[in-house]
């Protein structure tokens, strides 16, 4: 039953890393720019590390700064396969790590009944019957993975406690059938938006990497690789005016997708510069409250034109 | 190496920063992957090792700035070179054909130190700034510090101090005005380090608001640019002077959860904010979870029948509900004078967020007036409105404004005293700071034969305690607890045993 890939026994320790995937941290932060992801110094050190030291990579920040994104663009540089776990109040090990197929057990009994139990026993827990879940399907996997945990912060504080194994020894016990190791250790990413704190048990296991707003001249950068067709000037009062919105005091600051929305619908609407009116007719797309956006148009154009 | 990292460690302890022994090895074994002239490498190899927390980075940085200062020729610390290179820097900047009369002033400036005059240094400081001139920035900042700041060998001053001497030489106000004042035009903004040369004819001689708002924040970005540079100089130096280790104490910049609530500055306040609302989430699962522990309550059919599939139905593992006890009343009374007023609210604030882990919560404020304002949080998800309309709405002064606990507890138990019954813990919140009012102390005594609790949080120093006009003690006698809460720490560890 084992695919050749897997090894199943009750060995521990830790599976030979392979070979790293990365020379030096600029060749990643070039790669990563080879797949329109423009990555600071930060970035892609850690990601550097995380390869070298057989670490998963905690990323943390505020929404829409390019956490998910940094995990799809290291698995599309590697030519990984993005393996990806949402996580949400009240995930339990059956949909992250392993479920029995309970109906074709059933089924296997009732074929043919009048086996004797051992022999039976055997059969049922067998890996035919296992259905891999995210996590252990990243293990399992021949080709080489990328596991993303996303939003890690929405599961409760006991179901971390389901990834420690994973992310630590990079196997999977399953009490009838043995342990399950990688053998070649996938590159994980966990992502947090930050609305509560981790346990420290999950978070010694991680290399932590803070992911912040960009600055000024990495996000006009940003913006110009993302948006096509947009000039230089265009891109570079774009960052400057979501700068200036992100320092007022407001109650969710534009992200960078939405950065990269607004700079989209600019394009198709044919903006060349933008005026008080552009800016006030398209604040919508940068901010999603209304007080919000209130706040902003009366700041950024002055009081008389806001409505 | 494994030397010096084992002192950084040690001193991000010392700062409060938890580290633990894996972590350390982690980052002694991510050290020999790093190229080691890599400065910035090094340090977020040693960041992502080391530091679990977004707030925690301010005080690692601080610390590692410190502990892995630049050292070598090109940072030596006499002033000479500095000046020297400012020269050099100024007849680059004016090679690259920047425009202004600038050469000669550069050769001046490469002379001497002392050949240069304030102007001088003030005028090259605007064609940094107006150029985003980082080389020339840096050694600006770096004369500015050697002429400035003054600073002696073995002078116990902190580096605010030089800090402050020398961006008040440097007369940044009058810099940005005349930045704004001469800046030509509104679409030539610079957009790259190598100037700012607007193409004539393209420029509308008038900006409008938006412009000008854009215009001021990129001057403003880029003086705490400078502040910046001027603020790494002056480390640097400390450092050379007292040693890392000497330094590192004196320089150590407290974690949001042990910000004194009462000397808080405003950016801290701001980390404060933030730390408190993964804080209050955590807070409230360990509440539930305390709750919901131990006792098995009546069976739960749906649950069993579940679990017996995996046993072909036979319900060999009954499953039962969790009882849910009681969640206990909480009356928070908060002194919102100015002098605890920024304590007061953080403890609403969290007392409000972790709501849903008492049946309910009511709050009042008082100065030398008390009022309700619970009805003030109700349906708001953002506390800081709340608090807003507290200090507006709220009607808390009685006479002059200005602390009377004892009328307005008084005034509390006539009024609303009557609601308090065994289920409610009482929490009063303030410095007991009475000047020299009556204490009415009886009235808590009053409150606490009726209520299951009252507990006193005090935002001052135990040492501070029943010295001046404080009379927390007179208040304490009649309280289950007197309790110093200081910091988010403290406060959390507080909120966590309520029941």
């Amino acid at each position: 039953m084992t695919n050749g890939t897997t090894t199943i026994d009750g060995n521990t320790g830790l599976p030979l890393p392979g070979e790293p995937r990365f020379d030096s941290i600029g060749s990643v932060r070039s790669g990563l720019a080879g797949v329109d992801y423009l990555a600071d110094e930060g970035i892609a050190g850690i990601v550097y590390l995380a390869d070298r030291l057989a670490k998963p990579v905690l990323v943390e920040g505020p929404a829409g700064t390019g956490k998910t994104e940094l995990a799809k663009s290291v698995a599309r540089m590697t030519g990984s396969r993005l393996i990806r776990l949402q996580c949400y109040e009240g995930l339990d090990e059956s949909k992250a790590l392993y479920e029995w197929n309970y109906k074709k057990q059933l089924l296997r009994i009732q074929a043919d009944a009048g086996q004797s139990w051992e022999q039976l026993e055997e059969d049922i827990f067998a890996e035919e019957f296992l259905l891999a879940r995210p996590l252990l399907e990243a293990i399992r996997s021949p080709d080489p993975v990328v596991l993303l945990v996303d939003e890690v912060d929405r599961v409760e504080l006991e179901t971390e406690a389901l990834l420690l194994e994973v992310l630590s020894e990079y196997q999977v016990s399953i009490p009838e059938l043995g342990t399950v190791r990688a053998t070649r250790i996938p590159m994980v990413f966990l992502t947090s938006n930050n609305t509560r704190e981790l346990s420290e048990a999950l978070k010694r296991r991680c290399l932590y990497l803070h992911v912040d707003y960009p600055d000024l001249d990495r996000e006009r950068a940003i913006i110009s690789t993302r948006v096509p067709g947009i000039s230089a000037e265009l891109a570079d009062q774009v960052a400057r005016i979501v700068r200036s919105i992100r320092s007022m005091d407001l109650k969710k600051h534009p992200s960078v997708s939405e950065t990269i929305d607004w700079a989209r619908t600019l394009v198709v609407l044919g903006v060349e510069s933008i005026g008080a009116e552009e800016a006030r007719d398209t604040l919508n797309i940068l901010l999603k409250y209304r007080t919000d956006i209130e706040r902003a148009s009366k700041e950024l154009v002055g009081a008389d034109l806001g409505d | 190496m494994l030397d010096l990292l084992a002192g950084f460690v040690a001193e991000l302890r010392m700062a409060g920063i938890p580290v633990s022994l894996s972590e350390h090895l982690d980052a002694a074994e991510a050290i020999p992957h790093i190229p080691l002239e890599d400065r910035e490498a090094l340090k977020y190899a040693l960041g992502a090792s080391l530091v679990k927390s977004g707030a925690h980075w301010r005080a690692f940085e601080t610390a590692f700035e410190v502990y892995f200062a630049l050292r070598g020729p090109a940072y030596a610390i006499d002033a000479d070179s500095a000046t020297g290179e400012l020269g050099d820097e100024a007849r680059r900047t004016d090679g690259s054909g920047l425009a202004g009369s600038g050469g000669q002033r550069g050769q001046g400036a490469g002379g001497s130190g002392d050949a240069m005059t304030p102007e001088e240094l003030a005028d090259l400081l605007y064609r940094a700034l107006a150029g985003a001139n980082q080389a020339l920035l840096a050694a600006v900042a770096r004369h500015a510090v050697a002429r400035f700041a003054g600073m002696e060998p073995g002078r116990p001053v902190g580096g605010t101090y030089y800090l402050y001497r020398t961006l008040r030489n440097l007369d940044i106000d009058g810099v940005l005005a005349r930045l704004m004042a001469e800046h030509p035009g509104g679409a030539g903004t610079p957009r790259t380090a190598s100037g700012d040369e607007p193409a004539p004819g393209d420029a509308p001689p008038e900006l409008t608001p938006l412009e000008v708002r854009l215009l001021r924040e990129e001057y403003q970005s880029r003086i705490d640019m400078l502040r910046r540079e001027i603020e790494d100089e002056i480390r640097r130096r400390l450092v050379a002077d007292r040693g890392s280790e000497a330094l590192a104490k004196s320089l150590r910049a407290p974690l949001p959860e042990d910000i004194d609530f009462m000397h808080a500055s405003r950016e801290e306040l701001a980390a404060l904010r933030q730390a408190l609302r993964p804080l209050s989430r955590k807070l409230a699962v360990r509440l539930a979870r305390k709750r919901r522990h131990g006792r098995k309550g009546p069976l739960d059919f749906r649950a069993t029948v579940r679990h017996s599939l995996s046993t072909g139905g036979v319900p060999v593992d009954p499953r039962f509900r969790f009882p849910r006890p009681a969640k206990p009343e909480i009356v928070v009374i908060a002194d919102i004078s100015g002098s605890v007023a920024s304590f007061a609210r953080f403890t609403l604030h969290l007392v409000h967020a972790i709501s849903s882990q008492f049946s309910q919560v009511r709050s009042f404020v008082f100065i030398d007036g008390v009022d309700e304002v619970t009805s003030f949080f109700e349906g708001v998800d953002d506390p800081v409105e709340a608090v807003h309309r507290i200090n507006t709405e709220a009607d808390v002064v009685w006479v002059d404004g200005h602390s009377d606990y004892g009328h307005a507890l008084s005034v509390f138990n006539e009024r609303w005293g009557t609601e308090i019954g065994p289920r409610t813990s009482v929490l009063l919140l303030g410095d007991a700071r009475n000047n020299y009012h009556a204490s009415q102390a009886w009235v808590v005594g009053d409150i606490r034969k009726r209520a299951r609790h009252v507990y006193w949080l005090n935002p001052e120093p135990r040492a501070y305690w029943d010295s001046g006009d404080s009379i927390v003690g007179e208040y304490g006698v009649h309280c289950d607890e007197v309790v110093e809460c200081r910091t988010l720490r403290q406060l959390e560890r507080f909120v966590g045993m309520l029941e």
